[in-house]
């Protein structure tokens, strides 16, 4: 195995990664916040892509597309925090599961009726076509490059976002004392809404992000949602910084051991033994990685103080 | 003790009773159909009481009991292929197609795969152990799709449906009859438990594990016995389920099968002892009617939930039965 089949697969884990922390950062923002676990945050992500290629499609424009994206993502999210999410703050965990269940269900069918079965295609922006040299030869896709660069963005942002700004003041103030926010005269229902907006931003512009690389079709949030849960539960619930440091570790640890345990096995099995071994155990890796963190964590690496 | 036949007890036999009614009426209409869709209902209420053990008693909302029901359903599908092909399964055991055999063997291979993973899964609570019984259950999901010598994503047919001993299932009425026997015995086993000291300690651990530890009683193995338990049942709702169908698919493992689960209670009435039942009814019920009037009618049955969960707390069984009692 060469160095650069190596350093293309750490890119590729890299990117997926980012691509979590996108999915995990909203998730864990609402739930830090609100206190509310939210299921449909992958119908989020799988709007932001429809939105993207349905009007990359019209206006031949990628950017365009982008931001329609985070537009419609943004909006979805702002109507469903206050036709229904809002009315769960209180409930129960078991509440919250289901009423953004039944999101899940309204959102995959609703588009289904919309766009039909069969998928939309978007195109990477001419911009970004190419590639880039690798050290020790090979080549690397310039869109991937580009993606885990806006996720670069995207956490710096973020972190200045809720350190440095009045917004972020009051985030952090939700998250460590709710009544007392809305006792200093903090308009809490408005900054619920604007959370939970920002939450489905960030779901929407992953969902378009990753639409130019799969082909854009209902359901494919789901996967998503259930490895940022494993994101967030690694890292702790309601930690930005957990939320990436998770995502990060679970996409390159996923990314290689699809790629090493097979070769692995091949020192002990005989080579189609090992492939098909090594592809099954590689599937379930991150969730034994999750559960050994668990085992001596329960509450995540980055546990936030509730 | 209180004489009175209550009111709840009056909803239940009604249901059980209606049940059994169903099938009967089918096949004097000479409807085998509805017959199919009554047997249905009773294994998706068996596999619904399973979860009631860990989710209504016990308070621990397990996202992840699909992966017991699966599995279930793969003890089934493996066991009867294996013995169609007439090939020994590991260690040269022969397999089998006598459903008795394969009850236990999903009994048994759901509580050992429970065991660790309740083990690992409540050492945490709230929503940490909603999303990672949801994360084993993908985990065993994704298992599933990527081992090719089962079916992979293709799932497995079951070429002939698994025999019981004087009785031919692959008529209609003895298999539901077997089924509903079995969700009787199974609610049975819900009602023991739940009236038994095991089933105290288990609803006090759910109202206050502090207390309950205060007089001696370690919430975790109570927690642990009780989720291992309801895991096995699911899992015979599961080897029931792949027999109906006489098909195995990873989809039986799917987050949308637990969430189905869950939904079943829900709908019902949590907790309860029929809730799973008129839960199971109700779902059924709808898929049938919307699905016949619309395809799109999981996006009804998406605004009937979400309606449900915030308006109607008390599902089905808190309508036709009042309130819980309690004492």
């Amino acid at each position: 195995m060469s160095t650069a089949l190596l350093i293309e697969q750490l890119l590729n884990g890299l990117q997926l990664g980012v691509m979590l922390f996108l999915m995990a950062a909203g998730l864990t923002l609402i739930f830090g916040v609100m206190g509310l676990i939210n299921l449909a945050h992958g119908s989020f992500y799988m709007i932001g892509a429809f939105a993207c290629a349905t009007v990359a499609a019209a206006t031949g424009s990628f950017w365009t597309g982008l931001v329609a994206s985070l537009i419609a993502a943004a909006a979805a999210g702002a109507i469903v925090e206050m036709a229904v999410i809002r009315r769960l703050y209180e409930r129960d965990h078991l509440d919250q599961v289901l009423a953004t269940f039944a999101l899940i269900l309204i959102f995959s069918e609703g588009t289904r009726w919309l766009f039909g079965s069969f998928p939309l295609y978007l195109d990477i922006p001419p911009l970004l076509h190419g590639a880039v040299p690798l050290p020790g030869g090979g080549q690397y896709q310039l869109y991937r490059l580009a993606i885990i660069g806006v996720g670069i963005v995207v956490a710096v942002g973020l972190y200045l976002l809720i350190s440095r700004t009045r917004l972020g003041m009051r985030i952090r103030a939700g998250e460590s004392d709710r009544e007392m926010i809305a006792a200093l005269g903090v308009d809490i229902s408005t900054l619920y809404t604007v959370v939970f907006a920002l939450g489905a931003a960030l779901a929407g512009l992953a969902g378009a992000l990753v639409g130019a690389l799969q082909s854009v079709q209902v359901g494919m949030g789901e996967p998503v949602l259930i490895l940022a849960f494993v994101v967030i539960v690694i890292g702790g619930i309601g930690s930005i910084k957990g939320a990436l440091f998770g995502a990060v570790l679970v996409g390159v640890v996923d990314t290689l051991g699809r790629l090493l345990l097979p070769q692995a096995l091949t020192l002990m099995l005989p080579p189609s033994q090992a492939a098909l071994i090594g592809g099954a155990l590689a599937s379930m890796l991150i969730y034994i990685v999750m559960a050994l963190i668990l085992a001596f964590r329960p509450s995540g690496l980055f546990a936030a103080q509730s | 003790m209180r004489k009175v036949v209550t009111r709840e007890a009056i909803a239940n036999g009604s249901l059980a009773l209606l049940l059994l009614a169903v099938p009967f009426a089918a096949i004097a209409m000479d409807e085998p159909f509805y017959v199919t869709l009554a047997t249905r209902i009773a294994i998706l209420a068996l596999a619904a009481v399973g979860l009631n053990i860990a989710l209504g008693l016990g308070g621990l909302v397990s996202f992840g009991h699909a992966a017991f029901f699966g599995l279930g359903g793969y003890a089934a599908g493996i066991l009867a292929t294996h013995a169609f092909n007439a090939e020994p399964l590991l260690l040269g055991i022969p397999a089998t197609t006598s459903m008795p055999v394969i009850w236990l063997v999903a009994l048994v291979v759901c509580g050992l795969v429970a065991l660790p993973i309740g083990a690992v899964s409540l050492r945490t609570s709230g929503v940490y152990f909603i999303m990672i019984t949801l994360a084993f259950a993908q985990m065993i999901y994704y298992f599933a799709i990527s081992w090719p010598a089962y079916g992979g994503q293709d799932g497995l047919s079951i070429y002939v449906r698994n025999s019981f001993p004087g009785v031919n299932t692959a008529l209609p009425l003895p298999l539901f009859l077997i089924c509903y026997g079995l969700l009787l015995l199974g609610l049975v086993l819900f009602w023991t438990l739940r009236n038994s000291r095991f089933g105290a300690a288990l609803q006090a651990a759910r109202q206050n594990p502090t207390r309950l530890a205060a007089v001696g009683i370690a919430p975790f193995n109570i927690r642990l016995t009780a989720f291992t338990v309801s895991a096995m049942i699911t899992g015979l709702a599961g080897a029931l389920f792949a027999d109906l169908n006489r098909f195995t698919s990873p989809s039986m493992l799917s987050w949308h099968m637990s969430g189905e689960l869950i939904v079943l209670i829900i709908l019902g009435g949590r907790g309860r002892l029929f809730g799973p039942v008129a839960g199971a009814m109700l779902f059924v019920l709808f898929e049938f009617a919307l699905g016949g009037i619309t395809e799109r009618w999981q996006l009804f049955l998406g605004l009937i939930l979400l309606g449900v969960v915030l308006f109607a707390r008390g599902g089905l069984m808190g309508f036709i039965a009042g309130r819980e009692r309690h004492g």
